[in-house]
């Protein structure tokens, strides 16, 4: 018989053993897919290592994949924080990349220092509002968020699919769907040279302590996580709960939409309806991984993308799909929704009853 | 207007919208027998995507239609079980566990058939569910071509919503079911394990919801692709809210949403010209946002939805 006692407060050290130990089995886990694929760990851990960390150019890979991460992941964090279920952020990352790809291919022409911060802008905004739509419909009518967010997922998609068939399709682009280059005076400058990473990263970074700061300091922080712990008794408090969700909402949306904005203005320099393979859906490990903590997302990202690197690396030399790392994602995530109960509960074995108690 | 009664009165449009709505009745009552638990499994859309690639590649391996059928039961029982531990006597967030179970078994299906299939450049096919020749149903006039030219897996997804009505609403395990996803303590100081019938329950509708996926792949095309559940998980979600948790409501949304998509399809041929294809697909998401939209301020959800019960706690 197993049995939960519920805890105390939580110490940081003990929310970064279960965030490692979460990890740590994931990886432990995924030896029996490999083994399937005959392969030993040993060997694929070696080779995903080495595509993640094994030179300049793999690590600078590694940071480059984390950067949208480290984004979608703290969009998740915020909005769970405040238990709304945005499970939206790869549309929400697409509605930001379309709106950076409207304004900065040649809509406006302007210097660097005012088309980049306009760029990051609109899809920021972009991003916001489609979020927006699923946060008044769960604090107007009620309707659940969960749903709504991942439909649009599918809408937005389709929506961006349809623009880059149409009215924003490359005239120069041979009748491929994508859209025209971005201007140079829009694009995010590389952090080095000769390396595709950019600085999206410092913006990511940026937006990780600031939403840090925003929780821990502000009033608006306060309430959010009010809200997330109990909304019925945050309301009685005399908190603005539905303010404070549209605000959740608007930031969460927004930080989405700034993924978008880097992948297409720090990295691709144009859209296509391929760009995301699935950062949204990885930003909701990314947040659950850190334990909800904006400054854990940072790693927790840096952890995701080195998968993600190591395993195409891996897929590379050894033929192994590249689907693993889907799988070691995925399993990451259930492994720390289980190891969060040790962080809320002790938990108790108990046997049964001995014959001695029940005689007496 | 003509072509719109055209297309209405074509018993080929009915055939279509039944074979539609096909694998969205075994979703929508896969799903609905969870939440009636009291336990909601966002795991739906990879429970499809398990159902679909464990069906087809039983079969492929030669294990026959029924014996695939049985074969992404099972899939979608392993993964229900899953998420019934993490969430009825663990106690874990429904949503993140059910988006855990979706991306879980996405991600070991995408894996294992890679795996199985390392460099094909087109998928291999199976011999699918051919249509029923029933005797003299399938030959009525408009009426046999409409709705008795189907494959097996249709007649079971009616049957199967016959017997979740019977099962609900006039036996006593479903009285159960529906006393746990309202009123669990009662149900404890009856004598019955509250765990036992969640779990049991999200095991079953698991399966019945792996069955859709498998529709995918055994009837409505005959291999399996990348994607190809494409949400339709989400969209039970979504008819579940639309149906109150009815058996009933959700056979009548599920051949709502079938014919509306059918319609569409059909539409899409006499206007395509003019209108993005695109605004087509997204028809059925806008539509699923609007019903729960439609339903939101009535929606009578099962009491105890989302609340994990731990024994000898009020």
């Amino acid at each position: 018989m197993i049995r939960f006692e519920p805890r105390g407060p939580v110490s940081v050290s003990r929310m970064l053993a279960v965030s490692l130990a979460a990890a740590f089995a994931a990886l432990v886990l995924a030896a029996i897919p490999m083994a399937f694929a005959g392969l030993s760990a040993f060997n694929a851990y070696s080779l995903m290592a080495k595509g993640a960390f094994g030179s300049l150019f793999a690590f600078t890979e590694m940071l480059t994949r984390a950067t949208p991460l480290i984004l979608t992941g703290l969009a998740a964090a915020v909005a769970f924080r405040a238990k709304l279920w945005n499970i939206g952020a790869e549309g929400q990352l697409y509605a930001g990349a379309l709106a950076a790809v409207a304004v900065g291919t040649g809509a406006i022409s302007a210097p660097a220092y005012l088309l980049i911060p306009m760029v990051a802008l609109a899809g920021a905004l972009a991003g916001g509002l489609v979020m927006l739509g699923p946060t008044l419909l769960k604090t107007r009518l009620g309707v659940d968020e969960v749903v709504t967010t991942l439909l649009l997922n599918f809408i937005i998609l389709l929506f961006v699919q349809m623009m880059l068939e149409g009215p924003m399709q490359d005239p120069m682009g041979m009748g491929w769907p994508q859209s025209e280059p971005i201007l140079d005076e829009a694009a995010l400058p590389k952090l080095l040279d000769r390396m595709r990473i950019h600085w999206g990263l410092v913006v990511a970074l940026a937006a990780a302590l600031g939403v840090y700061f925003l929780l821990k300091r502000t009033v608006w922080g306060f309430e959010i996580r009010a809200v997330g712990e109990n909304a019925a008794a945050a309301r009685h408090a005399g908190i603005p709960v539905t303010a404070t969700f549209v605000r959740v909402g608007l930031l969460s949306g927004a930080l989405a939409g700034l993924a978008g904005v880097g992948e297409v203005a720090g990295l691709k320099g144009y859209l296509t309806a391929d760009l995301s393979p699935g950062f949204g859906y990885s930003g909701i490990v990314v947040a659950m991984l850190a334990g909800l903590s904006p400054i854990g997302v940072v790693f927790a990202a840096l952890f995701i993308a080195s998968i993600f690197v190591g395993a195409d690396s891996m897929s590379r030399a050894t033929g192994v799909s590249n689907y693993l790392a889907d799988l070691i994602v995925a399993m990451a995530l259930l492994c720390v929704l289980v190891s969060g109960l040790f962080l809320r509960f002790k938990v108790r074995f108990i046997g049964a009853p001995s014959t001695r108690e029940i005689a007496k | 207007m003509i072509e719109i009664f055209e297309i209405l009165l074509s018993a080929n449009f009915w055939a279509a919208a039944l074979r539609i709505a096909t694998p969205l009745i075994f979703g929508v009552i896969g799903a609905l027998i969870c939440e009636r638990a009291g336990v909601l499994n966002l795991g739906i859309e990879g429970i499809f995507t398990a159902g679909a690639m464990a069906g087809w590649m039983a079969v492929w391996l030669g294990a026959g239609l029924w014996g695939g059928v049985l074969v992404a039961a099972f899939a979608g029982a392993f993964f229900g079980l899953i998420h019934a531990i993490l969430t009825v006597p663990l106690g874990l967030s429904q949503h993140v566990s059910g988006i855990g179970v979706t991306l879980f078994a996405t991600s070991l299906s995408y894996f294992i058939y890679r795996t199985a299939l390392p460099d094909v450049s087109s998928p291999p096919r199976i011999e699918a569910f051919q249509p029923l020749d029933i005797p003299v149903l399938s030959e009525l006039p408009f009426i046999g071509p409409a709705l008795f030219q189907q494959t097996p897996l249709t007649f079971l997804a009616l049957f199967l919503v016959l017997a979740t009505a019977y099962l609900l609403y006039r036996t006593p395990l479903g009285l159960a079911i529906q006393a746990v996803g309202d009123n669990p303590s009662a149900v404890e100081s009856q004598g019955l394990s509250v765990y036992a019938v969640r779990m049991g329950t999200v095991v079953a509708g698991s399966a019945v919801m792996a069955l859709g996926g498998a529709f995918l792949t055994m009837s409505a095309f005959d291999a399996f692709f990348f994607g190809m559940v494409n949400g339709r998980g989400w969209i039970c979600i979504a008819l579940t809210v639309f149906a109150s948790w009815r058996p009933g409501k959700a056979l009548i949304g599920a051949l709502l949403f079938g014919a509306f998509d059918a319609f569409q399809v059909r539409l899409q041929t006499e206007v395509g010209s003019f209108i993005p294809g695109q605004l087509f697909l997204m028809m059925p998401y806008i539509l699923s946002i609007a019903a729960l939209i439609f339903v939101a301020r009535r929606a009578d959800y099962p009491r105890a939805l989302l609340v994990p019960y731990f024994r000898g706690q009020r």
